[in-house]
C-alpha cells in the first residue's frame, strides 16, 4: 500500500468520535469485558451515580480470576471472601443486562481465552477490560488493552474513552524459531533486550516473517506480554490465519456481513512507507529458551546462560541467585503451566509431547490449568490431561488460578516455581514465592528434570 | 469526583526502586472489599509488615519511618506501578493520604487509574529525583506551572497531557465530561453502525 500510514494509526482513526484539548480524543469502544474480581465494583459504582450500562450487549464478564479451579467448583472460593466477589459480580451483571459466562458455564474461562474462542474480539475493533493483559487479544488486529474500572466505567456509560495517542513502534522478527523455541521465548527476549520498560508510551505492532509463521494461539502468546513492555498494546495485522480462526465463530458476523467485514479487514496493516516512533529488529534465528532470574520479566536470559554480572541486589537477594551463577540446573519445587500467555489448546499440546512416558521428579508440585472450559474439553478429548495426570501433573478446571495469590490457594511459602505465566513479581504467585517464567515446553523440561532445564537437550534424542 | 489537585507542598516519602508493581503496591491477598475503600492496610503490604498476610510493622520499610508520617508525595524509580491494571493500588495510595508521586516514569495503566483518582504522576528525570531526596526536605508540586521545586530554589518542570492537567485542577468527573458528547457519540455510532453493522450485537443492531 502506498501512503505512510501506520497499523495503528488505522486503528485509532476509525475509533475517533472527536477530538480532544491536546493531543486527546474521545475513542470508540467496540466491546468491554469484565470478571469477577473487579466487575462488581465497576458496575456497583455506575449504578450508585445512576449511570446506565450504555449498550448491555457489547458487554460482556466472566468468572475467572479468583474462581477456584479445583474439580467441582461452586461460588465458594479457598480465597477467603471470594464468593462475594463471584455472587456481587452476577447480581450486578444481570441487573444491568450483561452476558456473563458464569462459573459452570461450558464457555467459561479467562477472558483473554474465551474472547477469541466466542469470536467477541475481532480485527480493526476497540477492545478492553480491566485487566492489563488485555493485549493478547491484539493479536487479531484489534486494538485491545486493560484498563482500570474507573475506564471501564467510563466505557460502559459513554461507549467511549478519552486518550491521549501514544507513539507507535514496530517490532519486527525477522528468519524462523529454531525448534524448542517458542512466541514466549521471543517476547521475553524483547523484554530481556529492551527492559521492562523499553515500550513506554507506545503502541506495538509485532510483525516479521517469524511472527507471520505463527498460529493464532502462538500471536496472542506474543501479545500477551505487551503490557509487561509497558506498551499500551500490542497487535499484529490480520491475515487469512486470523479470519479462518474467527469464521463461524458464535459472536463473529456471518454471512453477507462477513462478507463486508473480511473487505474491511483487508487493509488492516501499516503500509510499505509507514513511520513508526521506533522501531525494533530481533534476530529469531538467534532466539533460544528464555527464563527470567530475578522479579520483573526484563530480567531474565537465555537458559543456557548465565545471572548478569550487573544484576541488581534487591531481586538476587529475593530470588536466591548470584551473579554469573548458571541458571540451567537450579533446583525448583514447583512447575506450573496456565495463565491467558500459555494455556491454549497449542500450549498444552506442545507441553504434553514433551514427556514421551516420562514423570515429573520427586517432590515437585505441578500443576496444569487450561486456558478455558473449552480448551479442557477438546484436550482432554485428545487425551492430553492423561499425560499429565500420568506424568505427575494436576488437571484442573480453567481459570486464572496461581498465576497469582489471592489469600487462598498458593505454592508453599519461599518455593521456587518454574511457570508459563506471565509475572515473577515477589510473592506474586505465594507468600515469598519465587517464580521463573519460561515457555511451556521449558516448564515441562523442568518439572522432569527436577531443576531448571534447556527443552532442546530432552528433543535431542527424540521426535518431539 | 475527586479533590481539585492544585499546589501540594509535602515531605516525600523516598521509595526509589525500578519496576514497583501494583502487587507490591497492593497484593491480591489484600483486596479483600468488592468495593473501592478499606484498602489503607494493604498498602505496600508485603514490605510494611513484617510477614505475609501480618500486621506488625516492619521497621526497616521507609513507610513505617514516623518522620514520612504525613508524606503526600512519593518519590519512586521508572515504570512505577507496572504489572496488573488494579484500580485498588491507586484507591489504597488515594485512601492513604497520598495525592502525588515522582517517578522517571509510569506504567500506563496505573497513570490513567491515578488521574482518575485526583493522584498526580508527576515524571522527573532520576538525577531531580535523587536531589529531591538527598535534600530531605518538603517539596512544593504546582500543577498550573507544571513545576516542582525545593525552598531552596532549585525547581524542574514536569509534562502532563493537557486533559490530565485540567481533570486534576478542577477535580472533573471524566464520565460527566464525556456525557456531555451524547449527541456526538450518537451521531458517531449511527454512522458506524450502517459501515461496520457486526460491531452491534443484540437487539440495538
Amino acid at each position: 500500500m502506498t501512503g505512510n500510514k501506520t497499523l495503528f494509526d488505522r486503528l485509532w482513526d476509525s475509533h475517533v468520535v472527536t477530538d480532544l484539548t491536546g493531543s486527546g480524543a474521545l475513542i470508540a469502544i467496540d466491546r468491554i469485558f469484565l470478571h469477577e474480581r473487579t466487575g462488581a465494583a465497576a458496575l456497583n459504582a455506575l449504578a450508585e451515580a445512576g449511570r446506565k450500562v450504555a449498550d448491555p450487549a457489547r458487554v460482556f464478564a466472566v468468572t475467572d480470576h479468583i474462581v477456584d479451579t479445583l474439580p467441582g467448583r461452586t461460588d465458594q472460593t479457598l480465597m477467603p471472601g471470594g464468593q462475594a466477589f463471584i455472587q456481587e459480580t452476577r447480581a450486578a451483571a444481570k441487573a444491568a443486562g450483561i452476558t456473563m459466562f458464569d462459573v459452570n458455564d461450558p464457555d467459561q474461562g479467562i477472558v483473554h481465552v474465551i474472547s477469541p474462542e466466542l469470536g467477541i474480539v475481532l480485527p480493526g475493533c476497540t477492545l478492553i477490560a480491566p485487566d492489563s493483559h488485555t493485549c493478547t487479544q491484539g493479536a487479531f488486529g484489534a486494538l485491545a488493552w486493560g484498563v482500570g474500572s474507573s475506564e471501564a466505567e467510563h466505557a460502559m456509560a459513554t461507549g467511549t474513552l478519552r486518550l491521549a495517542k501514544p507513539k507507535s513502534m514496530r517490532v519486527k522478527f525477522t528468519g524462523r524459531l529454531n525448534r524448542g523455541v517458542t512466541p514466549k521465548d521471543m517476547i521475553l527476549t524483547l523484554l530481556a533486550q529492551y527492559g521492562a520498560a523499553g515500550g513506554k508510551g507506545h503502541a506495538v505492532e509485532f510483525a516479521g516473517e517469524a511472527v507471520s509463521a505463527l498460529d493464532m494461539e502462538g500471536r496472542m502468546t506474543l501479545c500477551n506480554m505487551a503490557t509487561e513492555f509497558s506498551a499500551m498494546s500490542g497487535f499484529i495485522a490480520p491475515d487469512n490465519k486470523t479470519f479462518d480462526y474467527l469464521e463461524g465463530r458464535r459472536y463473529a458476523p456471518a454471512g453477507a456481513d462477513w462478507q463486508q467485514a473480511l473487505a474491511s479487514w483487508l487493509v488492516l496493516r501499516s503500509d510499505t512507507n509507514a513511520i513508526f516512533d521506533q522501531e525494533i529488529e530481533i534476530d529469531a534465528s538467534a532466539i533460544v529458551p528464555m527464563v527470567s532470574w530475578g522479579t520483573n520479566p526484563g530480567q531474565t536470559i537465555g537458559v543456557d546462560g548465565v545471572v548478569p554480572d550487573d544484576a541488581e541486589a534487591a531481586p538476587l537477594e529475593y530470588i536466591g541467585l548470584a551473579r554469573g551463577q548458571t541458571i540451567k540446573g537450579v533446583p525448583i519445587d514447583a512447575a506450573f503451566i496456565g495463565s491467558c500467555t500459555n494455556s491454549r489448546l497449542s500450549d498444552l499440546r506442545r507441553a504434553s509431547a514433551m514427556f514421551q512416558g516420562r514423570k515429573i521428579a520427586d517432590g515437585i508440585k505441578a500443576i496444569c490449568v487450561p486456558g478455558s472450559s473449552s480448551v479442557k474439553r477438546e484436550a482432554e478429548a485428545e487425551g492430553i490431561d492423561l499425560i499429565f495426570k500420568n506424568a505427575g501433573f494436576e488437571w484442573r478446571e480453567s481459570g486464572c488460578s496461581m498465576c497469582f495469590y489471592a489469600g487462598g490457594e498458593s505454592f508453599p511459602d519461599g518455593s521456587r516455581v518454574i511457570s508459563t505465566t506471565n509475572r515473577n513479581f515477589e510473592s506474586r504467585q505465594g507468600p515469598n514465592v519465587r517464580t521463573h517464567i519460561a515457555s511451556p515446553e521449558t516448564v515441562v523440561a523442568s518439572a522432569i528434570a527436577g531443576v531448571i532445564s534447556d527443552p532442546r537437550d530432552l528433543m535431542k534424542s527424540e521426535l518431539i | 469526583m475527586a479533590e481539585p489537585f492544585t499546589i501540594l507542598t509535602s515531605l516525600p516519602m523516598p521509595l526509589i526502586r525500578d519496576n514497583i508493581d501494583t502487587d507490591q503496591i497492593i497484593p491480591s491477598r489484600e483486596m479483600k472489599s468488592t468495593g473501592k475503600t478499606g484498602l489503607t492496610d494493604g498498602l505496600f503490604a508485603g514490605w510494611r509488615y513484617t510477614e505475609i498476610g501480618g500486621r506488625e510493622p516492619n521497621p526497616d520499610f521507609v513507610m513505617n519511618d514516623r518522620a514520612f508520617a504525613d508524606s503526600r508525595i512519593i518519590l519512586g524509580g521508572t515504570n512505577f506501578g507496572c504489572g496488573s491494571s488494579r484500580e485498588h493500588a491507586v484507591w489504597a495510595l488515594a485512601e492513604y493520604g497520598f495525592r502525588a508521586i515522582i517517578a522517571p516514569s509510569f506504567a500506563p495503566i496505573f497513570a490513567g487509574n491515578c488521574v482518575r483518582n485526583g493522584i498526580l504522576p508527576v515524571i522527573l528525570a532520576p538525577e531531580a529525583i535523587a536531589i529531591i531526596e538527598k535534600s530531605a526536605a518538603p517539596v512544593t508540586i504546582d500543577l498550573e506551572a507544571e513545576t516542582v521545586s525545593l525552598a531552596g530554589g532549585e525547581n524542574w518542570a514536569f509534562p502532563i497531557e493537557d486533559e490530565a492537567k485540567s481533570m486534576l485542577l478542577e477535580g472533573l468527573d471524566a464520565i460527566d465530561l464525556s456525557l456531555k458528547m451524547s449527541e456526538e457519540i450518537a451521531t458517531w455510532q449511527d454512522a458506524d453502525r450502517a459501515a461496520r453493522p457486526w460491531i452491534y450485537l443484540g437487539a440495538n443492531a
